[in-house]
């Protein structure tokens, strides 16, 4: 019998990922950095318009595009003249688990009823466990799921606490842990125990599940509109979201559009804290996970990560909390549409963003999710007022994470505010250099690879390197 | 409360003691255990809140842990309306009552 203790779990966990995903990684693990992006993507064996009749079937995709001509009276009231972007909204929400996790789930779970196996886990505290769920049951999978749920208190955040239910409502088996990514273990241990599918987020399927998603977007524009978006706003955590989207844009012949990542700041708060853990008003969409997968997508439950964001990624917006709160009302209030948190944060950077563009272009924010018990800002406020988290109106340049949500006096306040990317795309040389052997360099095609993996050039991946030989 | 066989609970159980936690993590969470809550239907005979018992879950999957509740309620719900967000809808909805004009 194998050993479970810690150690032992965790010293099994390729060849427990590897068995549990259906999928040969090899060719893509014989250099320390280097690999053939493409050719891992090309393992998933359907082509677009399979993907897509695999989701129909699902009930998963072709969701609406709606035009938020109310925001956009409101945002050419407060641009200079000839400025002020119309927004549309890609609506989500209307996927069967209630957010667009659904297409990453469906591809997966297609997969993995394909190949045999009986049954399949997912690691994640979101709106994906109910996505694996709710595409497990309607094809008579067993699903479990692993989740983050709370602190050391036994206390869990509203949102947080609806997305477990969520999952057990489809009839997933929820294993629901206090604060800590040891997480993992616990999930290798079910994949052990099981044999079931890791339905991770970062497989090739669950990022070529997103690409329709891309296609659709430039579909719709273009019998709205007569023309593919200028640009398109994603929400940005792990990755896949941006990935998927922006390489559907590409396919559908978008390559000129700009891809925009957005995330709520929570600088400060600690994502493996315990006592942080409740104080973060948003579960996912947020800083925590954007910058550092932005910055080193190999931190995951697969040995190569698929959603590889920076790759695609033309700027990356942040909001604040209380930006994406009123923002929220707005959408409620001016447009009809009460919608979960997600999309509302790529909505804030929107709303920013389209007072600095043409007012003859077009931006379009890729999703909604589901407003369900929990996901409101009236349970997410009153519980972080609970905690003695200080709710005011004023300017949200003044919100301190963990401590204040600031909600704008006025629409104005909505800002613009760029993450240098050169930090992010230099944070990812350095990592990379750094898992290099020792007395071993990058060659030619490394750098090739590595001014690929940060959208930059060759030359920009030599000089930095050579700045860092130097320093 | 006394639970029987065949009652739909919660267990909790101590996946990791402090000492066997990971080193990276902040000294605030190594300071606790890591801890995992399940549901399923009750195995054993007759137990009471705080008795070690087992369970089955949805899945037909064995756990045994602490009983912590019987059908516990979710207990997350709307809260109240936030004042704050009330009155920024309203001015929201003034802003657009006026007719539209260039403003620069």
């Amino acid at each position: 019998m194998k050993s479970v203790d810690y150690d032992s779990v965790m010293a099994r966990r390729n060849e427990t990922m590897l068995s549990a995903l259906g999928l040969d990684y090899a060719p893509f693990l014989q250099h320390p950095v280097t690999f053939d992006y493409e050719a891992l993507m090309a393992q998933v064996a359907y082509s677009l318009d399979a993907v897509r009749d695999i989701q129909a079937r699902a009930g998963v995709g072709n969701t609406a595009l709606i035009e938020l001509r109310q925001i956009n009276r409101l945002v050419r009231k407060l641009a200079p003249k000839g400025k002020g972007a119309r927004i549309f909204v890609k609506d989500e929400a209307a996927n069967p688990s209630g957010s667009y996790k659904a297409r990453r789930a469906a591809l997966s779970l297609h997969h993995a009823k394909a190949s045999g196996f009986k049954g399949a886990v997912a690691a994640t505290s979101g709106n994906y466990g109910a996505a694996v769920a709710s595409q497990a049951a309607m094809r008579g999978l067993d699903c479990i799921v692993v989740q983050e749920v709370f602190d050391s208190l036994g206390i869990g955040q509203p949102e947080i606490v609806e997305k477990g239910r969520a999952c057990e409502v489809y009839g997933a088996e929820v294993l629901q842990l206090s604060v800590g990514p040891e997480l993992f273990y616990q999930f290798l241990r079910v994949l052990e125990e099981t044999g079931f599918f890791n339905a991770s987020l970062y497989t090739p399927y669950a990022i070529a599940g997103v690409e329709p998603l891309g296609v659709e977007i430039v579909e719709q524009m273009e019998a709205a509109t007569g023309a593919a978006p200028d640009a398109v706003i994603c929400t940005h955590a792990g990755g896949g979201n941006l990935t998927g989207t922006a390489r559907g844009l590409i396919k559908a012949g978008a390559s000129a559009c700009e891809v925009i990542a957005a995330s709520v700041d929570l600088a400060g708060l600690h994502m493996a804290s315990d006592t942080d853990f409740n104080r973060k008003h948003f579960t996912t969409g947020h800083t925590g996970f954007g910058i550092p997968f932005a910055g080193w997508p190999d931190r995951t439950d697969v040995p190569r990560n698929a959603a590889r964001a920076l790759r695609y990624m033309d700027r990356y917006l942040l909001v604040k909390q209380g930006e994406v709160f009123y923002v929220t009302e707005a959408l409620a209030r001016l447009e009809g549409l009460e919608r979960g948190p997600a999309g509302n944060i790529a909505l804030a950077a929107a709303i920013a963003l389209a007072q600095d563009m043409d007012a003859d272009q077009t931006i379009v924010v890729q999703e909604t999710e589901y407003a369900g018990a929990g996901k409101q800002p009236s349970a997410q406020l009153s519980f972080a007022r609970d905690r003695g988290i200080d709710i005011r109106r004023g300017d949200p340049e003044d919100e301190v994470p963990g401590a204040s949500v600031v909600i704008p006096d006025h629409p104005s306040r909505l800002k613009l505010r760029d993450v240098d990317l050169s930090r992010v795309r230099k944070s990812l040389i350095r990592k990379a250099r750094g898992m290099m052997p020792k007395g071993s360099a990058l060659n030619q095609d490394d750098i090739d690879f590595l001014a690929a993996e940060t959208r930059s050039g060759p030359q920009f991946v030599s000089d930095f390197l050579k700045d860092m030989s130097d320093g | 409360m006394k639970c029987k066989a065949g009652d739909w609970v919660r267990i909790r159980s101590v996946v990791l003691a402090p000492h066997e936690r990971a080193a990276s993590i902040p000294d605030e969470t190594r300071a606790v255990p890591l801890e995992m809550r399940v549901k399923g239907w009750l195995v054993t005979n007759e137990a009471v809140i705080g008795d070690k018992v087992e369970i089955r879950s949805t899945l037909g999957r064995g756990y045994h842990g602490t009983l912590e509740a019987q059908n516990p309620p979710y207990g997350h719900d709307f809260a109240a309306a936030i004042p704050e967000l009330l009155r920024a809808g309203e001015e929201l909805r003034e802003m657009l009552a006026e007719p539209d004009g260039e403003s620069a």
